[in-house]
């Protein structure tokens, strides 16, 4: 069935289209307890500029806020909170555990410590450093833009899906694709295809 | 800074003023003795300390406020356990301070096992409150006549006071006991 197409006009799936907005307008919920605060703050402000990303507008209130970025160490007592936070977020909702500590507790080995917040919550991205620079958050964001528009979130279960075990494009880019992983995983291999094609970054 | 006299002698004013509370003006009252007799006595590099005996404590710092120690600068604990030629497993550490005249004083007291309790110095400074909450809280030192001795900064759950020597470091469990929430939950 063709249908002449006027200028200007371009067909796009609506979970395609949904999630091209959505990866575009981030509103990050700054859960910050250590001195990742302090790079968060610095990726937010002038000079790492986060409104590159269209997420430069940190809402203190979790209504308002899609992307919780939990930045530093998180105690037992602070726990219940950090979870009740995140049940007040509405979806759909994503999670950056940023730095060593909150991804496995860091130096902090202690009885008070909780050893990682997926333990208890879910996360997407893992942002490693002590602490991280401002461009290794900005990249986890574009990994996290990524993954947002590659699996959509009109079904509620994206994340059983086979895309939630593409790598990241900053790993694949650093330390180009595993053979053995591109032959178990259709995904990754059209992963890999698709940037061949597409032009490198320079 | 000039070498304090050590042999008792008194110093010239312009050490007076200079280092006042320090080695040279005696920071324990001369009546303390008088009053609760002879009581074990340290000094190191000018920071005064006594050793007082559990029951007389509340009475003798009561005394020490009245005789110009008006400020409770910290309580805080030590956990002697297996600590080599140490005879108690407890012991508190109350720092005065006299805002007046610039003394400053180091008291202990030495607690044991089993309910280890010394009584409460919140009638004598009010600021005693939440620092013996914190004691309490991490080493389980009971004081009795405190208004509201509940844990300050550990959970209302928890159960174990974990600054004791005796206690793994890494907790029995605490900081893994708590509901995991998956995306279902949201």
């Amino acid at each position: 069935m063709a249908v002449e197409m006027p200028e200007n006009v371009v067909v796009s799936r609506l979970d395609e289209l949904a999630s091209w907005c959505r990866k575009n307008s981030l509103w990050p919920m700054p859960f910050a307890t250590a001195c990742c605060g302090i790079e968060l703050m610095a990726t937010g402000a002038s000079k790492h500029d986060l409104a590159r990303f269209g997420a430069e507008v940190f809402r203190f209130s979790p209504r308002q806020c899609d992307l919780m970025i939990v930045a530093g160490r998180v105690v037992m007592k602070m726990l219940p909170v950090l979870q009740r936070i995140w049940l007040q977020m509405s979806e759909p909702k994503w999670c950056i555990s940023m730095g060593a500590c909150a991804s496995t507790g860091g130096v902090f080995d202690t009885y008070a410590v909780v050893q990682g917040i997926d333990r208890f919550i879910p996360v997407d991205m893992y942002v490693p450093g002590c602490p991280p620079r401002p461009e290794q958050l900005i990249q986890a964001i574009i990994d996290l833009q990524d993954k947002i528009q590659s699996e959509g979130t009109i079904s509620g279960r994206e994340f059983d899906t086979p895309e939630r075990q593409l790598r990241k494009r900053a790993l694949v880019e650093a330390i180009g694709p595993l053979a053995a992983d591109a032959a178990r995983n259709p995904v990754l291999q059209r992963q890999l295809s698709g940037m061949a094609a597409a032009p490198t970054h320079s | 800074m000039s070498q304090p006299p050590t042999d008792g002698s008194v110093p010239s004013p312009a050490d007076q003023t200079a280092v006042a509370g320090r080695p040279g003006a005696r920071a324990v009252p001369a009546e303390l003795e008088v009053r609760f007799g002879t009581l074990e006595h340290s000094s190191f590099r000018g920071q005064e300390r006594i050793v007082v005996p559990v029951g007389r404590m509340f009475d003798i710092l009561a005394f020490l406020k009245d005789s110009g120690f008006d400020l409770l600068v910290d309580v805080t604990c030590v956990d002697y356990l297996e600590y080599r030629g140490a005879r108690h497993r407890y012991g508190l550490v109350y720092l005065l301070a006299a805002t007046a005249d610039n003394r400053r004083l180091i008291v202990r007291v030495f607690v044991d096992d089993p309910d280890p309790t010394v009584p409460s110095v919140v009638p004598i400074w009010g600021a005693a409150n939440w620092l013996e909450r914190e004691v309490w809280d991490l080493f389980g030192i009971r004081f009795t006549g405190h208004p509201d001795l509940r844990r300050l900064v550990l959970p209302e759950g928890f159960t174990a006071h974990p600054l004791r020597k005796d206690y793994p470091l890494q907790g029995r469990g605490e900081r893994h006991n708590f509901p995991v929430l998956s995306r279902d939950d949201g």
